[in-house]
């Protein structure tokens, strides 16, 4: 009787010092979870899924405030990723999200710009440059197809152009194998 | 006699090259118009150097080398530019890209050549002498040969010059080899001398008695005492620099692993040949030895002009209409051509032409029953029926953790199977979407950073403008209260927050694209 | 375009023909010591195999030619209707490939992606469905005194009485395997139970010589490079030296190992069951493993086990562990192990 409490307690106190020895040793500043999706976030930093970044709404997912499928760029394949990561399951994207579009690049008109500077304001990652009553460009390496300086620009100088796959980008296609439906169907899905 | 080692696996496929090797290398002359694309190696895409209108002459800089990985592309002739543009080039995408097009004037008059003798010339001059002449490999892979002779990690102590030529129907490399050995042996030893190598050893299959009594006359009379011509068993893919390098020194260089930090490198007999012209003789590499072959009427090599239209070539070589396609390279690793109409570049060791009846397609795929008989013949060591699964259901992580990037594609995993499963295909896709994810990530990692200055930025534009609107409220509140003769407080900087704002600029400088390692064939 | 442009010219179907035909020794051996009933049941097991390969292709909408061609199907038809009883009734063989066919490949994904065994798969539901049904094995010897003729044979397969005063038990007989595990319970002596008749020389009269015809395909597949040595050397090692530690422990208990070899199912399984490439382990280390664990297995569940034979049982034991062993056993690549491994010395 005395022996197995003994041994319990022993255990119990053993137990806790080793819980409280990792709880210091492996110790987390911030919320990993919040990053890890914030990874898999395209980072347009578009505010299509009604929140203002990819970060914000990476700390809504993670705290169960927002749903998984409200980022159009990330693409299905982005919902998929994060459902595996969450452990949820696959949510197709609502009737009320935006639509998919091909990843692009903005474009300033050059010979419209007036130079009011109101769409490098809106420019979320610092890729438009140019100065007050000066002609705008877009540094399209740095521009992530978000279209928030589409909405400021008083003379509708911008337009979205769509990236085209050119040599350095192409990708092998998934090869076709006719004696299997399936691969055809995987095939219809990557073209899609 | 010299100890050789062996490598995993290998098949036998026919050889069939006694049919391009019975006639000598043919000039293949100058055709009526050049499309010289201005990536033609692993890098960079060289600057444009020329005009449109610009008339030029043989061997003149078409365009300039940029970053650390590049190489010269010239112009193959005399004569005028007549565009700059993007074309169709010699690619498995059929995609266009840069491409200088010259209207030849037949006359071939050459820019002024410098010859330099490379024992009184430092390394770093002759690197860049090899880099402005456009040397890249020729065995396939294009790697700039200057950078392949910047010395590495360990002391030098084997060159490897590879004239195995272990893919079938190629032939280029054996009749250059039966040709113009004396010139390709002086190129391995200026190499020799360049890298400060111990020993040159030039491996050659054994089906290749000519080039292997060419070569060892060569180093003969040459009298070079360190240089030996080595025979090695006809497997494929022997020829793959690897696997050769492993064969002669029995030394694995591991995927990522650059093999001069091992003291052995490796160069193709034709890239040693165009050293020397380039070096010796002043001659920019302007033309290449290409094998047309497969159903044609004549299958034979040429010396063709870099830029000359594939469909020249193949008429030379007498074209036939039952010709499906075009395969770049050979029928193991080979591409099929967008169309014959693209031009000849510095990688096109040969073209097969396609028919049905020549090479009839494989009955149609079957699952794989995982008869191992690919892992059986993968000169890597892989297990291809893993893989073939993992990039099957797009699970690339599994793929590289069974090592999807020691890969080189050989295709001797193909060739075996049973199902015909074209499992090379399933490898090339799963290696362009691993490296289009990296380049994503990259670029949101970039765009994040971006981001986090912005709003860095905006919030310390904010508490600048509150400082400034607070500073102004005491400059009246102590204006109201200097009357009563109170001293105002000094407002303290904010040295923290500027510091912090420092680091991350720092910190988003970009990172640099760092090409992967195509060494696969050279 | 299908890159390399040729290829090597074997296929699954050659390979699964290749399989078929070096059972054909094995299936002569057993018509002369059984009779012509094996026939029946092969047949019987081919027409439900491709029935229900066909149905099931259609049902998952797949091509149904190209499948069907292959030959997996038959292959796996053979090999159940060679483990079952040769005078099984018609419905056992049906049922056992339907179920084989079925159930184990098709719904695991079909040809290549079954973990299982088909066959063995089969055998193990009839097994435990209908022991008394799987026990009554023809008797070669009474084969060769009272000779069924063939149309006896076939009738009592579809369920017609046996002619005249023939009754089942005087025609069939337990195995030697299962023979034998009854002597010993009984207290007698494995040195005084082989002293009967339906021994043989090494492991069961007419059994013994099948399973030299197994031998004897077993190395034509060798010899054709169809399968590799790693599994049935493995396997028949494995058993050998199972069964010969515990022979020369106690021989009055323990059979020799011979004997274990050449009775039950033990060739068949060395060279055409483990030798499935689907539900085999791709690696050699893994093969390695893998065989010697069924060879040891099939002795445990012989010898201790309530089941007359255990290779199929070892069998679907060790089809579990696959992908685990194909995990652990993943060789070295390229450039991974030392340097100057498999020097050759050049004449």
């Amino acid at each position: 009787m005395f022996t197995a409490l003994i041994i319990m307690s022993l255990l119990a106190v053993l137990l806790g010092a080793v819980l409280g020895y990792s709880a210091l040793k492996f110790k987390v500043e911030g919320n990993p979870l919040v990053d890890k999706i914030d990874a898999i976030l395209p980072q347009t930093q578009c505010g299509q899924c009604s929140f203002p970044g990819c970060k914000p709404y990476a700390t809504a997912i993670a705290s169960g405030e927002a749903e998984i499928n409200r980022c159009p760029p990330g693409g299905e394949e982005g919902i998929r990723k994060l459902a595996e990561l969450l452990g949820r399951d696959f949510v197709p994207f609502g009737d009320d999200a935006a639509a998919q579009k091909p990843k692009s690049v903005a474009i300033i008109d050059e010979n419209t710009c007036i130079g009011c500077t109101l769409c490098i304001q809106a420019c979320p990652v610092d890729a438009i440059c140019g100065a007050a009553k000066q002609m705008h460009t877009i540094i399209a390496s740095e521009c992530t197809g978000c279209e928030l300086c589409l909405e400021p620009c008083p003379v509708d100088c911008i337009s979205m152009i769509p990236i085209r796959e050119d040599i350095t980008t192409w990708k092998f296609r998934f090869p076709s194998a006719p004696a299997s439906r399936r691969a055809e169907k995987d095939k219809e899905a990557l073209t899609a | 006699m010299r100890q050789l080692f062996t490598f995993h696996g290998g098949v036998h496929p026919p050889a069939n090259k006694t049919q391009s090797n019975r006639t000598p290398i043919m000039q293949a002359g100058i055709p009526e118009k050049l499309v010289v694309p201005l990536h033609q190696h692993a890098g960079n895409t060289a600057k444009p150097a020329v005009q449109i209108g610009e008339r030029v002459l043989k061997g003149q800089l078409f365009g300039m080398p940029e970053g650390s990985v590049s190489s010269a592309v010239h112009a193959p002739t005399s004569g005028t530019v007549a565009a700059i543009d993007m074309q169709v080039v010699a690619h498995a995408s059929g995609l266009p890209d840069l491409c200088v097009t010259l209207i030849p004037d037949g006359k071939d008059e050459w820019v002024p050549r410098k010859q330099t003798d490379y024992r009184t010339t430092p390394p770093a001059e002759l690197r860049n002498l090899l880099r402005m002449a456009g040397v890249v490999g020729l065995g396939g892979a294009v790697f700039p040969s200057d950078v392949k002779l910047r010395p590495g990690a360990a002391k030098m102590k084997t060159l490897v010059i590879n004239g195995a030529e272990c893919e079938p129907y190629i032939t280029c490399d054996d009749m250059l080899m039966r040709e113009r050995a004396d010139e390709i042996v002086r190129g391995a030893e200026m190499m020799r001398h360049m890298l400060e190598a111990e020993e040159v050893l030039i491996g050659i299959e054994d089906n290749k008695p000519e080039a292997i009594a060419a070569m060892q006359q060569a180093v003969q009379q040459c009298g070079f005492a360190r240089m030996e011509v080595v025979t090695v068993p006809t497997v494929y893919p022997g020829g793959g620099a690897k696997q050769l390098i492993r064969v002669l020194t029995g030394i694995e260089v591991a995927a990522g692993v650059r093999s001069i930090d091992l003291g052995v490198q490796c160069f193709n007999v034709a890239t040693a040949y165009s050293a020397h012209r380039a070096v010796e003789h002043g001659e920019p590499l302007l033309s290449r030895i290409v094998t047309i072959t497969g159903n044609v009427a004549q299958p034979q090599n040429f010396e063709a002009l870099i830029g000359t239209p594939i469909s020249v070539l193949i008429s030379k070589a007498g074209a036939r209409p039952d010709t499906t396609a075009h395969i770049m390279g050979g029928p193991m690793m080979g591409i099929r051509l967008p169309s014959a109409e693209v031009s000849l570049t510095k990688a096109c060791n040969c073209i097969i032409e396609s028919s049905p009846a020549l090479f009839p397609p494989p009955p149609p795929a079957m699952p794989c029953i995982r008869c191992v008989r690919c892992a059986d013949v993968c000169p890597a060591d892989l297990q291809p029926q893993d893989l073939y699964w993992f990039a099957r259901s797009k699970n690339f992580g599994k793929a590289q953790e069974f090592h999807l990037f020691d890969c080189i594609e050989c295709g001797a995993c193909s060739y075996v199977c049973p199902s015909h499963i074209p499992l090379v295909q399933y490898y090339r896709f799963a290696k362009s979407e691993i490296w289009a994810n990296e380049r994503e990530k990259k670029a949101a990692d970039i765009a994040r950073e971006r981001h986090e200055f912005h709003l860095l930025r905006q919030e310390r534009e904010k508490q600048e403008k509150q400082a400034a609107k607070d500073k102004a409220a005491a400059a009246a509140k102590a204006k109201a209260e200097a009357k009563a003769d109170i001293k105002p407080e000094a407002r303290p900087a904010e040295p923290d927050q500027i510091d912090t704002l420092r680091a991350i600029v720092r910190e988003t400088a970009h990172p640099e694209v760092v090409h992967s390692d195509a060494e696969t064939k050279d | 375009m299908f890159i390399p442009l040729f290829t090597l010219s074997s296929s699954v179907s050659g390979i699964m023909l290749r399989v078929l035909l070096a059972l054909l020794p094995a299936i002569a051996v057993y018509v002369w010591y059984y009779g012509p009933a094996i026939l029946v049941s092969l047949s019987l097991a081919s027409i439900t195999a491709l029935a229900t390969e066909a149905v099931m292709l259609k049902l998952r909408n797949r091509p149904v030619a190209p499948f069907l061609g292959d030959f997996s199907a038959l292959l796996t038809a053979w090999l159940l209707a060679l483990s079952i009883p040769p005078l099984a009734p018609w419905w056992l063989v049906v049922v056992g490939t339907m179920f084989a066919i079925a159930i184990a490949k098709h719904l695991y994904g079909g040809l290549g992606s079954n973990p299982f065994n088909p066959a063995m798969v089969g055998y193990a539901v009839l097994i435990i469905s209908f022991p008394a049904t799987m026990s009554h094995w023809l008797s070669p010897l009474a084969h060769a005194q009272t000779s069924l003729s063939f149309a006896d044979q076939l009738g009592y397969i579809f369920g017609n009485p046996l002619p005249g005063s023939t009754t089942l038990d005087a025609i069939t007989s337990a195995t030697p395997l299962d023979h034998l595990k009854t002597q010993l319970h009984g207290g007698v002596s494995v040195h005084d139970a082989m002293q009967s008749q339906v021994y043989g020389y090494l492991g069961g009269y007419g059994s013994e010589w099948v399973a030299a015809a197994f031998l004897l395909g077993g190395i034509y597949l060798l010899g054709s490079r169809i399968i590799s040595w790693y599994l049935p050397v493995t396997f028949l090692v494995s058993l050998f030296a199972t069964a010969g530690i515990f022979h020369l422990a106690n021989p009055e208990l323990y059979a020799a190992p011979l004997f274990h070899w050449f009775s039950g199912a033990s060739m068949l399984a060395a060279f055409f069951i483990l030798t499935d490439p689907v539900t085999s382990p791709t690696t050699q280390k893994g093969k390695l493993i893998f065989a010697a664990g069924a060879g040891f297995l099939t002795y445990i569940i012989r010898v201790f086990g309530g089941f007359p034979d255990g290779v199929a049982f070892a069998t679907l034991l060790m089809n579990i562990c696959v992908p685990l062993i194909d995990l652990y056993t993943q060789p070295k690549v390229f450039g991974q192990k030392a340097s100057t491994s498999n020097k050759q010395e050049r004449p």
